[in-house]
């Protein structure tokens, strides 16, 4: 057996007392691609940001051809071997390719300290002729297309090569995800003919993909590597298995059975489609129904909910609120008729950070606590001390700045912002469970199916299946932006592996 | 894999004639308004009023190279008035002068320079050490050298005596103005520092993206606090230089100079959230507001009217500039 390239010895690493990653350890040999999967959260995002030396580690080492790395940031990380490829495309697009491909490592195209552009082109020629790339090196990048900008950033991890003198190790963050079937042709191709000169580690949701390519399949839970297998050795279902193959916490209990008969349409999108976003779709939510999407990051889940909130415009189709047609422009029209939102980017949409609690729960319906020109202090201060008790929210007191609560308090400050209005009808709820601890967990469980019981209509999008299926009454699955599988309130309940099959 | 790659659902843009017409706008804009005032008033399109125009323009020019660097990586330089009221004070009391005894000559106009580029150097330093926002900081060195200036000052300006740099300041070369011939040198220089150097090239990156820079591992303190430090060196020449043509050191060389120059970087198209543009996108906005000021005076528009014509000009300019930026800008709260 030939000796790693790199070696991965008990990393571990958390973020404000969340676990992310559990005592990781891995293997990658030279010329080998290895395969990250996992569910979200499951802390392979995390994995791949230690190695490339964007997050540092709490514990455990990075050894590199025997040699112990501590990289503190990716350009430390490219010196000992190891680049990366960002989901985030992490290109500048108003600098020309080659700036790009050597951002840091123009030395060898200086003359007396001025740039010699031609050989600063030929160095970003050697790399693209790496991936017969036919991409021009003094083209603006901003003019590229996506796989292109993302050959870019694989020929500047290939850089690496020369000043290693060794065969780099390659990181891909979800390279796929947002790519329609074309492009993830070209980037599995890409990887495959990587094998010929790097070592690759890639993290992406496709099962059907990282079967293709890879050569070992690493599969993560709750920040642990669970099980390291041969391709040959494993199909599909195994690792959907393995994924999925835990314990139910008991706030993952089901939702009881509604029946939506004779009950209010609450919400009714009507073919709705954003360019880019999300295709034709249409479904109903009935007062007091939770309706779960599950859909994997980019699905278009997310870009559906901001645009049932009024922060997207949908190309077409139509949004019917209550029986009437509605125009949401922005935000505020949205708010007016009674629809909450709670953000996925909680800190940096959900809440102003340094906003007090009270203030951040009243900021959208001011309007209700107004008395002439002036807002009610004393009725402000009344109904935030019920919601605070209310919600169990543990803060010091009601004018504690909101940046300073953990995460679930945040979450719930968040969820009383929409509740304090009198009118509201609609929560839309995105990723409500992020980053969330297990406690707070089964706390919002249970007060988002309080709520849904008081009449309200909940619209849930997950990208966990045990959290869609815990939560929702009826089950509507998104892929690729288009309704994939649909699972009614009236209708059997599905299994999770039924769920799981139309989201990858 | 075809050359041309493949355009992917999120992320493609529509590859449309738009920003090729963006950059060329402001010098289209230039091209009519010299026509436009040309047409109207014979006057105007005279050789010698050209060179008017040149020798007005060249402190302006010098002044908006440094602010160039300065945009382009997204920070601002406020302190341009301040920093050239201290250079033209130090030139003024080092060069022959009626105040002091030194006559030091071509050595004061070096002096002023340092003086500019050590102001220059203090506000970079402040606002990559200590990570203040570099409008703030540069207010205050504003602030800090208009007062070193005033007390150089004291309540008699040191009138300069020496010939030579007083000859220099109003003189012209085969009829071109001096000064303009030393902006021509600058925006030369400018232009090569831009295009050829890490420090130009640098600070388009660290505009685009000074995230991704720094987690790329670029020392990118080190070039802010450079470009600083290279505005307030152009900063304190064009002080001393409009200290030699008006023969004086006066703590108000420069009032007026911070506005006109970032509304110069502006309208010539850099962005003033950095990352594009360019030493000859600021010449033709210095162009602009020189031959706007000028050929207003000659269709006999009021001084007044002049200033607000001026500020709508930079609304103008930002609106052009960030309009294909503003979906972007979209944060649900």
């Amino acid at each position: 057996m030939t000796e790693p390239v790199l070696r991965v010895e008990g990393l571990s690493k958390s973020f404000a007392g969340v676990c992310a990653l559990d005592d990781v350890s891995i293997d990658v040999r030279p010329r080998e691609v290895i395969g990250l999967i996992g569910e979200n959260g499951a802390g392979k995002s995390t994995l791949l940001k230690v190695l490339a030396g964007v997050l540092r580690a709490d514990r455990g080492r990075i050894i590199v051809r025997g040699t112990p790395v501590s990289s503190v940031n990716v350009a430390a990380a490219a010196a000992s071997g190891i680049g990366i490829v960002f989901q985030e495309q992490a290109v500048l697009p108003n600098v020309t390719v080659a700036e790009n491909i050597l951002l840091g490592h123009e030395r060898r195209a200086l003359r007396a300290g001025f740039y010699d552009w031609r050989t600063l082109y030929a160095l970003a020629v050697t790399q693209l002729d790496k991936l017969g790339a036919g991409i021009s090196p003094s083209a603006l990048t901003a003019t590229l297309s996506f796989g292109e900008r993302q050959l870019v950033e694989i020929a500047r991890a290939l850089a690496i090569e020369e000043r290693t003198r060794h065969e780099p190790i390659i990181l891909f963050d979800e390279p796929t995800s947002m790519l329609d079937a074309h492009g993830t042709e070209t980037v599995l191709g890409q990887i495959e003919r990587l094998r010929l000169r790097a070592s690759v580690v890639f993290v992406s949701h496709r099962l059907d993909e990282v079967l293709r390519v890879s050569d070992r399949i690493c599969v993560m839970v709750n920040g642990r590597c669970v099980s390291t297998r041969d391709r040959a050795m494993c199909n599909i279902a195994d690792l959907e298995r393995l994924m999925l193959g835990r314990e139910l916490d008991a706030a993952y209990q089901q939702q009881a059975p509604l029946s939506t008969h004779g009950r209010k349409v609450r919400l009714s999108v009507r073919a709705l489609s954003r360019q880019n976003s999300y295709q034709g779709v249409s479904f109903e939510l009935h007062a007091g129904e939770v309706l779960g999407i599950a859909a994997l990051a980019g699905s278009g889940g997310e870009s559906l909910c901001r645009t049932l909130f009024g922060a997207e415009r949908a190309d077409t189709g139509e949004i019917v609120l209550d029986g009437r047609a509605v125009r949401l422009r922005e935000p505020a029209d949205a708010v007016r008729l009674g629809i909450g939102y709670v953000p996925a980017e909680r800190r940096l949409e959900g809440i102003v950070g340094g906003l007090g609690v009270r203030e951040n729960m009243t900021l959208a319906h001011l309007d209700e606590l107004r008395r002439g020109p002036f807002i009610d202090l004393a009725g402000e201060e009344q109904l935030v001390k019920s919601w605070i008790q209310r919600l169990r929210i543990s803060t010091p007191a009601a004018d504690t700045p909101a940046h300073d609560l953990s995460g679930g308090n945040q979450q719930k400050v968040v969820l009383a912002k929409w509740l304090i209005g009198r009118k509201l009808k609609l929560l839309i709820l995105d990723h409500p469970m992020r980053g969330l601890d297990i406690g707070v967990k089964a706390e919002m469980f249970a007060l988002i199916r309080e709520l849904a019981r008081e009449g309200l209509g909940v619209l849930l999008v997950a990208d966990t299946v045990d959290e869609v299926m815990a939560l929702s009454h009826s089950i509507v699955v998104m892929k690729d932006g288009v309704i994939s599988g649909r699972f009614p309130a009236t209708a059997a309940k599905p299994s999770r592996l039924q769920v799981l099959e139309r989201m990858v | 894999m075809t050359p041309t790659g493949h355009q992917g659902p999120v992320g493609s843009r529509p590859a449309a004639a738009g920003p090729e017409l963006r950059s060329w706008a402001p010098l289209l804009a230039l091209i009519v308004l010299c026509l436009g005032f040309g047409l109207a008033e014979p006057g105007f399109a005279t050789v010698e009023n050209l060179w008017t125009i040149a020798d007005r323009s060249a402190i302006p020019l010098i002044l908006a190279v440094g602010s160039t660097f300065i945009i382009l990586q997204g920070s601002i330089d406020l302190s341009i008035e301040g920093v050239m009221a201290v250079s033209s004070l130090t030139f003024a009391m080092c060069a022959l002068n009626s105040r002091t005894g030194l006559d030091l000559g071509v050595l004061g106009l070096v002096l002023a320079i340092f003086a500019g580029a050590g102001l220059g150097l203090l506000s970079g330093l402040v606002t990559t050490c200590l990570r203040v926002p570099s409008f703030m900081v540069t207010l205050g060195v504003w602030s800090l050298s208009a007062g070193i200036a005033m007390l150089l000052s004291g309540d008699q300006p040191p009138l300069i005596k020496d010939p030579m740099l007083r000859a220099f300041g109003l003189g012209r070369g085969l009829a071109v103005p001096n000064l303009f011939l030393v902006a021509v040198t600058v925006v030369l220089l400018g232009y090569a520092l831009q295009s050829y150097t890490r420090f130009g090239r640098y600070s388009m990156v660290i505009g685009g993206g000074e995230d991704l820079a720094r987690l790329l591992g670029l020392p990118v303190d080190r070039y802010k606090v450079l470009a600083f430090a290279f505005a307030g060196l152009l900063s304190g020449l064009g002080g001393a230089l409009e200290s030699a043509r008006i023969g004086l050191g006066h703590v108000e060389v420069g009032v007026g100079q911070m506005f006109a120059t970032i509304t110069a970087v502006v309208i010539g198209g850099t962005s003033l959230g950095g990352g594009r543009g360019g030493v000859l996108q600021s010449v033709v906005g210095t162009l602009t507001l020189a031959v706007l000021t000028n050929g207003m005076i000659f269709v006999g528009i009021s001084p007044y009217a002049q200033k607000a014509v001026q500020g709508a000009l930079i609304l103008l300019a930002v609106l052009v500039t960030t309009w294909p930026l503003r979906s972007r800008l979209r944060i649900v709260k």
